[in-house]
Formats: structure tokens, C-alpha cells, sequence
């Protein structure tokens, strides 16, 4: 019982991980219409910034502002000179010039900061762990992560219900020609957008950087998983992407903690070790399809 | 990082501009062309193809292949064994399909003498029979997948390294010795995790508690953490290479487990670029290796040294390893006074590995494997704060690997 | 040669002519002067050069005694078949797919999975029949592309039920899972792959010959191109062009829809099965790689690269990517940083494509 309860708490964190990449990336699909595989690439240069500063200054704090900071103006920076462009172009074009952000990325930093992953230690405040009920210990720096992403989530719905910001942002995910006519500046919006959405990615990036090994590539692991999400969810709903990211969370990681072991009931030795392994991979997929089949739009849809 | 004109790095200008020719100024003209160069250039160096990673996550360990065979080209100022050689370098980014077609490049366009590299075991399982099929000789410098060293070996193939299995079975066999009554085990799940765990099983004597085969890309590790935690084993043997096993050990230590349950892994976790990226986390842990840079080999302070000296950064396994290969080609290039063709003397002259490893005694075994000793080691804090291997004990004296008698060499 | 016709759509649309490229709002615009003048169209003299270029290659290269370049080329025609069949979903048909891999490796681990049985002389499978292996491509590759058809049909007859990205993501979601079932099959190599001892043989040809198969590799190119230039043009391409326009009209005017876009989806996961049962023999090597999302993105970068909705454009695509990744990766380890603004330019500033780029220059 202690044991599920632990990985159900795995799973939440691991869900709010994947909502602070899913919320900004549902925003921008749903808002601008842009299909952004560079999302993952923010991701990732959050968490070199970081570690780079936490390595020549000591001071997690400081790298964490670095890194939003930093990856704010760059998203802003691509945005202006890139994806302006690709708004009005088809969604494969965005996919084709995106996997091309991808590419680039991945290669500058190795070549800024060399082929070896980087180190990024958990500040010191937040190490070790702390026992939430009798035999249960959790690691602060994971609850510290969820604590992160309930801020996230509150901050989102103020902004989204109670702010200037947020009306506009609410009329464009759900009518694209409404945010004009309310007399929107829509070149800034997007810009705000688009720079809210990396910084939200490189804060997910900084929250990862200690937990896994910062290092090329790193995006794309969570970027499908971040698609998967906010498709579940309904394109555009911040609502959705919270609830996709929670469920793809706990399902992954329940299946990935328990597959094995009932596949062991029905099959005997090596089989079973593959299949389980094989269907815990397969399994979230398997999550999105039966939830595409039945709600062709997701579990929330912003538009109509 | 040290220039050097005759190692061409990834160099593949004289192919592409072949390429590029013909469209320019027709075959005639190239024809003409090539046959003037022939002419001028007298004693052609002996050309080396090397595959490996170096782009991509894996990157870093191509980095230190390739710098390890090149220092041994540059202390031999552009020749190994007296031969002057051509060392062409091509990145396969881990791709198998993309290594399939550099080796098809190499060989057809480049016409290489030899080859060398390969990093992972799905690229060498692509590449390998195809030059082997060709007629060249390959000199593996890491990847050891299963078949080569049994039912595949060929007389044409030898790996430097190892055999993929050795350093698993170490360490099973070390926890043998040190008595640990049950142990959890984790690798991904792919062949070369799947021999990981056999290999540790073949020496380990007591209880495997689980057997657990990770998704190939999982970075998340915390449920398998809680699994171990609830399963209380003695210890914990993971191979999870590169930055998963960067991953999975921070997460292990961030979880006060390192504490609790003892954590065991192979060499390959433990590298020193790695362990600049683990930090503390890795301090105390107990890794198998068939190097490290403390052995007393003649030669191997020396090596450390000068590869220090010329990029800035201490050697891993695989520069050491890359090292070797060169050098064992080297032995074989000056039996054979640089001459090829004749297949039977190379083989023999390989064969006999008349070279000076950093690792000490070496040997081939009848399937081109290496019989070596194997060593564990201990992570360590220096003085600077940077953290390093330091050898504990022999686990292995003259080891050979379980696919021997497959072969019919 | 060229002909219009007046479709039921009661527009006139050019056969055998791209539409225009990429951004289907331009449709209707594209007329090629035809009937009257005699003068070909560039398009049609670009596709008489591409293959005679193909076909006379082979010559030049063994006058030039570069083998290599023989065995690039034969590779880059066998994605071209691939990039051909998805260009039908995705160019006519505007069915964002990223699943296409899987019918990619599909038909690779046919041939890979029947080569191995032949190899140990083992059953295919024993039940409910035994079925023993072959190693003639005769047998091989037409299982090898209704295995794929198959599976494509099945996958399209759920996605097709959603549209847009998330059709996009549906179609990936099935390849991922048909991707971890072929890493988890261990004794097909799992993630490692297996090596073929040797090419399939054709009909007494001798595939292990490069130059045989290059001619192999030719023909079925060349094949696939005439079978899908028929099928634009005939009426099933009508039809699926006008689903991609607005299928409620399409469904108005009393068309199955579904069911032609779902022919559509299973014919182009035929084309890539065959593309897949050559690219096993190709590299005498499959592997799961084959068939990671990585590779479908990689087929729809060919596809876009070339020219979206056009017949030669996703060729030239597939020649395009993989000589220029050849060729950087050659003068540069960090070839990456170079090829990624490149595909960025392609986007922003040859709008259409290599393939639309050049042919706007001569329409006015």
C-alpha cells in the first residue's frame, strides 16, 4: 500500500513536470496555431544556462533566473525572427522549419559547452528527504517540484481569469479573429505568449536539470510525451493540459512500476520481463488512442 | 586540441570533391586528373577508416575514441609502427543505417586498408559483416556484441576491448565474493542490456530478487527507486550507459538509497567525464573496469599523461581502449612492413598482439577476444574536488569470455 | 499528351501537373498552357531529365569507377519511393501522418524476419499452418507491401476518424507502439537488428550485384511514380484532392469520404512497405531504427523539401536530404548546426519546395 502510494506520487511528479511543458505549448498551438517541435529545445537550454551559472556562481536561485530569463528573450528572439513567418504557413511547414530549430540546437551546445553532460546538483536547501507518513520517505527536492507546478497552476488561472492578458489570450484560443477586433495589439501578444511559453519550458528544464543528466537531446524525450499530453487534454485548454499531464503521469508510471509484475502472473521468465517492458512503453500511447477514439478533440476543447 | 595535417579529421574532402567533379568538368578530365596524382604521390600511407559516435547523446564517448587512437598517431608523427598512416574519421551519430553507409563510403570511394571505432552494438552488428565480407580487417575499439565473439567470430575480426559480458560478469562475481545474499537488477532493454544481466548471473551466486528492463529513452527513475526500496535487496546492480545511468544514480542518491542499498554498476557509468557530470553522487561506488589510469602497466602513466597534455582532459576506458587498437595495429602494420595484401601474415601479425597495452598483460583468445585481467574500482575524491577511479582489487586474473567454445576459429 | 478535364467539382484541373505547391488555396490557379501548345511544359521535361539522369548514371559512374556513389543513389531512390506513397496522404490527400515509418519498417522486417527463418531453415510459424520462408523476392515483397497495406488500413481506419494534429498524433501514437513491439522481439534482434547473410534473389537476377539492384531499385521507382500519376489523375485522385479542399462538400456531393481517404492511407503504407522490403535488402541490415518517429518526421522533411503535392517533388526531396546530410556530415562533425537552418531557409524562403521554386519561375 505504502509502495503505491509512493508511485502514485512519482507519477503526480512526474505529471507536473509534464505540465509545465505541456501549459506552454497548449497556449502557443492554441493561440497561435503554430505546431512547435522546438519546444523541447527551450527545455533543454534552460537547464545548460542553469547549470552553467549554478557552476560558476554556487547560487541555484540566481541560475534559475538566469535560465528563464535568458530563454524568455531567446523565445521572444525566435519568435520575432522565425515563427512570425510560419503563422500563417500550414502546420507541416512549422513541423519542418521546428525539427530544423531542433537540429541546430542540439548541435550548439555541445559545440558551446562540449559532448559530456553537465553537472547540476540539487541546491542545498532542498536535499534529501523528508518522511511523509510512516515508512514513506520522498525526496524534498520532488515535492519542491510539485509545489512548483501548484504555484504554476494557480498563477496560470489568475492570469488566464482575472487579467487583460488573459482575456485576450482566451478570446484567441477560442476565436483567432475576435482578439482584433477587441483592439489587441496581436504582434505583442504572440510575442508575450510565445516568451511565456519558453520561459515555462526552462522552468521545467531547471527543475529537471538536477533530477537528470543535463545533456544534448534531452528535449526530445519529453517532447512527445509533452504532445501526447496536451492532446489528451484538448488543444489550447490550460485546464486540459493539466489533467492530460497528471494522467499520462500516473498511468506511465504505474505501468511502468506494476507492468512487469502482472505480466509475470501470465507468462514465465524472459517473456515477461520483455512484454512488460514492451507494454509500459506502449502504454500511454495506447492512453491517447482511446481517448482520441472517443473524444476526437481531447478531454477539454478550448475552441467552440 | 593539437593540429596535424596528415590526420584528417572527419575529413572527406577528397570524396566529396569526386563527387562534386564530375558534374563540373566530365570523366575524361577526372580520369586524366587522378592518374597525374597517382604519379606524383609516392609511398601512399596506409589508410585506417574509423566509425564512431560523435554526435548525439553518445558523442562524448566517440570524442575520447577517436583522441585516443589520434594521440597514438601523433606520437608516431603521422605513422603507427614506422607506416605512415591515414586516419579517416566519420561520425555515425548511433545510427546503424548511418554507419552502414559511411562504411560503404570508406571502403568503395575512400578505399580504405582497414577499419576500426565503433562505439555502440546495433552499429556494429550493421557494419561489421559488411566489411568483414569485403575482405578488410576490423579492429573493434568497443562494441563486442555477443554473436562476433561466437557463433559469428570470423577470422578477419578482433575487438581490443572486451567482450560486452566481462565486466558484468566481474562484478557478479565480486559480489559473489563479498557475500551479498540478493541483488536487483537493472538494464535497459535492448540485446546489450539483456547480456549485461546474463553475463552478471553467469558468476553471481545468490538471489536475484528482480530482473527489471527499462524503456531505451527512460529518464525518470523514481518508481523503480520505490520498487527497490520495497524490495530490500542486499544490492543493486544497474548497466544503464551514458546519461541514463547519470540519471538513474542521481536520482538513487537524491533518494538517501545509496545509504541503504548498496549500488554496484560496470565500468562504463564510472568514466571520468561522466563522473564530472554525477559529482557526489557517485563517490564510494564500486565499478569494474579492465583500465583504469592507476594501473602500473609500463606505459599507462605515461599515456595519461600525454593525453592530458594534448586536449585538456584525463583519458576515459575508450580513449585507452582506442589507444590500444591503435597501437595494436601499429605492431601489425610494422610486422608486415606495411603490406596488406598478404591476409594470412596481417592475421598472424595481429594475432600475435606485440604491443605494450596500458592495461598490462594482454592476449588474443582463439575467437580475436581479448584475455585480460579485470579490476574493480573505487570513485573517489581528489584533492582538486573533481572525482576519479581508484583500483581496489583483481576480480579476474586472465579472464576469458563465455563465447569461446561457439567459435570455430 | 496533356489533358484536362472537368471534374465533377466543376473545376478544370491540369493533369499530370502539380497542383500548387504546398498551399492549397492557390488551387485552380495553376494552368499549364496546354492543347494548343506544342512546347512541353518545364515539368514534364524535368521528369524526362530525372530519369534519364537515373537511368544513364550507372555509366557514367563505372567510367568513373565510383561503386559508392552507385549504392548512395540506389538508397536515396528507395526513399524516394517512400517519401512518393506519403506524398499521396499527405500532399493530395492532407493527411498529416507521422506513422509513416512504421509501414517503412514493416516491410524491411518482412524481409528481414522471412531471411532469417530461410537462413536457419525454420518455420515462419507453426500454427494454424506451417508456413516455411522464402527467399525470393517474388514472395518476399508482395507480403512484404500488403503486410504494410494491412496494417495501414487498420491504423487509418481508427485515425481517420480525427483530423488535423490530432490525426497527426494518432498516426504516431501507433507507429511508437509498433516501434516497442519490434524492440522487444528478441529473437529478431531487438533493438540490435539482424543482419541478412544476402540479398533476396529476383527471378534468377543476381541482387547482390549493386548495379542489378540499382536497375531493381529503378524499375520500382519508376513504377510506383506512373501507378500514383494515374492515380491523381484519375477519378479516386479527384476525390481525395477535393477531401483535402473541403471533404463536406466532397461528402455532400454523395462521395464515401472515408472510405477513399482510407484506400488513400492503405495505398501509400503499400508504397512504403516496398520501399522498406528495399531498404532491408538495400543494407542487408533492419532494425527498429526504421521505424522511430524520428524516421517518419525524416520522410516528411523529404516530402516538404521536394515540393508538397507534387509528382517529382518528394524524389528530388529525398535526393536532396540525404546527398546534403551526406555531404556536410562529411566536411564537419557539427554538420547539424548547419543542416537545421537549412531546412529553417527552405521553409521561409523557397515557399513550395525545391520542386515548387523552380517550376513558379516559369509561371507567371
Amino acid at each position: 500500500m505504502i509502495l503505491f502510494l509512493e508511485q502514485l506520487l512519482n507519477g503526480l511528479q512526474f505529471g507536473v513536470m509534464l505540465f509545465l511543458m505541456a501549459s506552454g505549448l497548449t497556449l502557443v498551438f492554441g493561440i497561435m496555431n503554430l505546431v512547435n517541435l522546438a519546444h523541447g529545445s527551450f527545455y533543454m537550454i534552460g537547464a545548460f544556462v542553469a547549470a552553467a551559472i549554478v557552476a560558476s556562481s554556487g547560487s541555484f536561485v540566481l541560475g534559475l533566473l538566469g535560465a528563464l530569463l535568458a530563454t524568455a528573450i531567446l523565445g521572444i528572439a525566435v519568435e520575432m525572427l522565425i515563427f512570425r513567418v510560419l503563422y500563417k504557413r500550414d502546420h507541416l511547414e512549422q513541423i519542418l522549419a521546428t525539427f530544423g530549430i531542433i537540429l541546430f540546437c542540439n548541435e550548439a551546445v555541445q559545440v558551446i559547452w562540449g559532448k559530456t553532460p553537465l553537472f547540476f546538483d540539487i541546491p542545498a536547501a532542498l536535499s534529501g528527504s523528508v518522511e511523509l507518513l510512516p515508512g514513506l520517505n520522498y525526496p524534498l527536492f520532488r515535492i519542491g517540484v510539485i509545489g512548483v507546478g501548484i504555484v504554476v497552476a494557480i498563477f496560470l488561472y489568475l492570469l488566464i481569469n482575472r487579467t487583460r492578458l488573459g482575456m485576450a489570450i482566451r478570446a484567441g484560443s477560442s476565436d483567432r479573429e475576435m482578439i482584433a477586433a477587441l483592439g489587441v495589439n496581436i504582434k505583442l501578444l504572440y510575442s508575450l505568449v510565445f516568451g511565456l511559453g519558453a520561459l515555462l519550458a526552462a522552468l521545467a528544464g531547471v527543475m529537471a536539470g538536477p533530477i537528470l543528466s543535463v545533456e544534448s537531446g534531452m528535449g526530445e524525450s519529453i517532447l512527445i510525451l509533452t504532445f501526447v499530453v496536451i492532446v489528451i487534454g484538448g488543444i489550447g485548454s490550460i485546464k486540459g493540459a493539466l489533467a492530460g499531464a497528471v494522467l499520462v503521469g500516473v498511468v506511465d508510471t504505474l505501468g511502468r512500476a506494476f507492468m512487469p509484475e502482472l505480466m509475470r502472473m501470465a507468462l514465465s521468465g524472459g517473456a515477461a520481463d520483455s512484454m512488460g517492458a514492451a507494454l509500459s512503453s506502449i502504454l500511454i500511447y495506447l492512453l491517447m488512442a482511446v481517448v482520441l477514439i472517443f473524444r476526437p478533440r481531447g478531454l477539454f476543447n478550448a475552441s467552440h | 586540441m593539437p593540429k596535424q595535417s596528415y590526420v584528417s579529421n572527419p575529413s572527406r574532402f577528397s570524396a566529396v570533391s569526386q563527387r562534386l567533379l564530375p558534374g563540373l568538368c566530365g570523366a575524361a578530365l577526372v580520369l586524366a586528373g587522378s592518374s597525374l596524382l597517382s604519379t606524383a604521390v609516392a609511398a601512399e600511407p596506409v589508410k585506417l577508416g574509423m566509425i564512431t559516435t560523435l554526435s548525439t547523446k553518445g558523442g562524448y564517448l566517440g570524442e575520447d575514441m577517436r583522441d585516443g587512437f589520434k594521440l597514438a598517431v601523433e606520437q608516431g608523427k603521422g605513422s603507427l609502427g614506422g607506416i605512415p598512416v591515414e586516419l579517416l574519421v566519420d561520425d555515425d551519430a548511433g545510427d546503424p543505417q548511418k554507419g552502414k553507409q559511411i562504411a560503404e563510403r570508406m571502403i568503395k570511394s575512400d578505399k580504405i586498408d582497414m577499419m576500426t571505432g565503433i562505439m555502440f552494438s546495433n552499429v556494429a552488428m550493421a557494419v561489421v559483416p559488411s566489411v568483414l565480407k569485403d575482405g578488410l580487417f576490423f579492429v573493434g575499439a568497443n562494441a563486442a556484441p555477443a554473436p562476433f565473439a561466437g557463433k559469428m567470430c570470423n577470422p578477419n575480426y578482433f575487438n581490443v576491448a572486451y567482450q560486452n559480458d566481462n565486466m558484468h560478469e566481474a562484478m557478479g562475481e565480486y559480489l559473489t565474493q563479498q557475500g551479498y545474499k540478493s541483488v536487483f537488477l537493472i538494464a535497459p532493454n535492448y540485446p546489450a542490456g539483456k547480456d549485461a544481466l546474463t553475463g552478471f548471473k553467469r558468476f553471481y551466486k545468490g538471489e536475484v530478487k528482480q530482473e527489471v528492463y527499462t524503456k531505451l529513452d527512460q529518464s525518470d527513475y523514481a518508481a523503480l527507486i520505490s520498487q527497490i526500496r520495497a524490495d530490500k535487496p542486499d544490492a543493486v546492480f544497474y548497466f544503464l550507459p551514458g546519461g541514463l545511468g547519470v540519471n538513474f544514480l542521481k536520482q538513487y542518491d537524491q533518494a538517501g538509497m545509496k545509504s541503504e542499498v548498496k549500488i554496484f554498476g560496470p565500468g562504463f557509468s564510472f568514466d571520468r567525464r561522466l563522473l564530472g557530470a554525477v559529482g557526489a553522487a557517485a563517490e564510494g561506488v564500486m565499478n569494474s573496469s579492465e583500465w583504469n589510469d592507476d594501473l602500473p602497466a609500463a606505459g599507462n602513466a605515461e599515456f595519461v599523461q600525454a593525453f592530458h597534455t594534448a586536449y585538456g582532459r584525463y583519458p576515459t576506458l575508450y580513449a585507452a581502449q582506442a589507444y590500444d587498437a591503435a597501437n595494436l595495429i601499429g605492431s601489425a602494420l610494422k610486422q608486415v612492413d606495411g603490406k596488406l595484401d598478404d591476409k594470412d601474415a596481417v592475421r598472424k601479425a595481429l594475432m600475435a598482439a606485440d604491443f605494450s597495452s596500458v592495461r598490462g598483460s594482454f592476449r588474443f583468445n582463439t575467437n580475436h577476444h581479448p584475455i585480460q585481467d579485470i579490476y574493480v574500482r573505487q570513485v573517489i575524491k581528489l584533492d582538486d574536488g573533481s572525482y576519479a577511479n581508484k583500483t581496489v582489487s583483481k576480480v579476474f586474473e586472465q579472464h576469458q569470455d563465455a563465447y569461446v567454445s561457439e567459435c570455430k576459429l | 499528351m496533356q489533358v484536362t478535364k472537368t471534374t465533377t467539382l466543376g473545376e478544370t484541373v491540369a493533369l499530370n501537373e502539380p497542383l500548387a505547391p504546398a498551399s492549397s488555396q492557390q488551387h485552380g490557379k495553376v494552368q499549364v498552357s496546354h492543347g494548343t501548345g506544342r512546347r512541353w511544359p518545364l515539368s514534364r521535361w524535368l521528369t524526362l531529365l530525372t530519369f534519364a539522369v537515373l537511368l544513364a548514371l550507372p555509366v557514367l559512374l563505372a567510367v568513373l569507377d565510383n561503386s559508392f556513389l552507385l549504392t548512395l543513389v540506389s538508397r536515396c531512390m528507395i526513399y524516394g519511393i517512400a517519401a512518393i506513397s506519403l506524398n499521396l496522404i499527405l500532399g493530395y490527400g492532407g493527411m498529416l501522418s507521422l506513422g509513416h515509418a512504421a509501414f517503412f519498417g514493416i516491410g524491411a522486417y518482412v524481409v528481414g524476419i522471412t531471411a532469417q527463418n530461410f537462413m536457419y531453415g525454420t518455420a515462419l510459424m507453426e500454427w494454424p499452418f506451417e508456413l516455411a520462408a522464402s527467399n525470393d523476392a517474388i514472395v518476399v515483397w508482395p507480403v512484404a507491401i500488403l503486410l504494410s497495406a494491412l496494417a495501414a488500413l487498420l491504423i487509418g481506419a481508427i485515425s481517420l476518424r480525427t483530423s488535423g494534429v490530432y490525426f497527426l498524433m494518432l498516426t504516431l501514437a501507433f507507429a511508437q507502439m509498433i516501434y516497442f513491439i519490434f524492440v522487444s522481439l528478441d529473437q529478431y534482434g531487438g533493438d540490435d537488428g539482424m543482419n541478412l547473410m544476402s540479398r533476396n534473389t529476383l527471378l534468377g537476377l543476381d541482387l547482390d550485384n549493386d548495379l542489378t539492384f540499382y536497375y531493381v531499385c529503378f524499375g520500382c521507382l519508376l513504377l510506383i511514380y506512373l501507378l500514383v500519376q494515374r492515380l491523381i489523375a484519375a477519378r479516386f485522385g479527384m476525390v481525395l484532392r477535393g477531401c483535402k479542399q473541403n471533404e463536406q462538400r466532397m461528402q455532400a456531393m454523395g462521395f464515401p469520404t472515408y472510405r477513399y481517404r482510407l484506400m488513400a492511407f492503405a495505398l501509400a503504407g503499400a508504397g512504403a512497405g516496398l520501399a522498406g522490403a528495399l531498404i532491408g535488402n538495400q543494407m542487408e541490415y533492419v532494425s527498429p531504427n526504421l521505424l522511430h518517429w524520428k524516421m517518419s518526421g525524416e520522410l516528411m522533411v523529404m516530402v516538404l523539401l521536394g515540393g508538397l503535392g507534387t509528382l517529382l517533388g518528394p524524389l528530388w526531396g529525398a535526393f536532396a536530404f540525404l546527398l546534403v546530410e551526406d555531404v556536410l556530415s562529411g566536411i564537419t562533425e557539427h554538420w547539424m548546426l548547419f543542416f537545421g537552418p537549412f531546412l529553417i531557409l527552405v521553409v521561409l524562403f523557397a515557399k513550395g519546395g525545391i520542386y515548387g521554386y523552380l517550376i513558379r519561375k516559369e509561371q507567371p
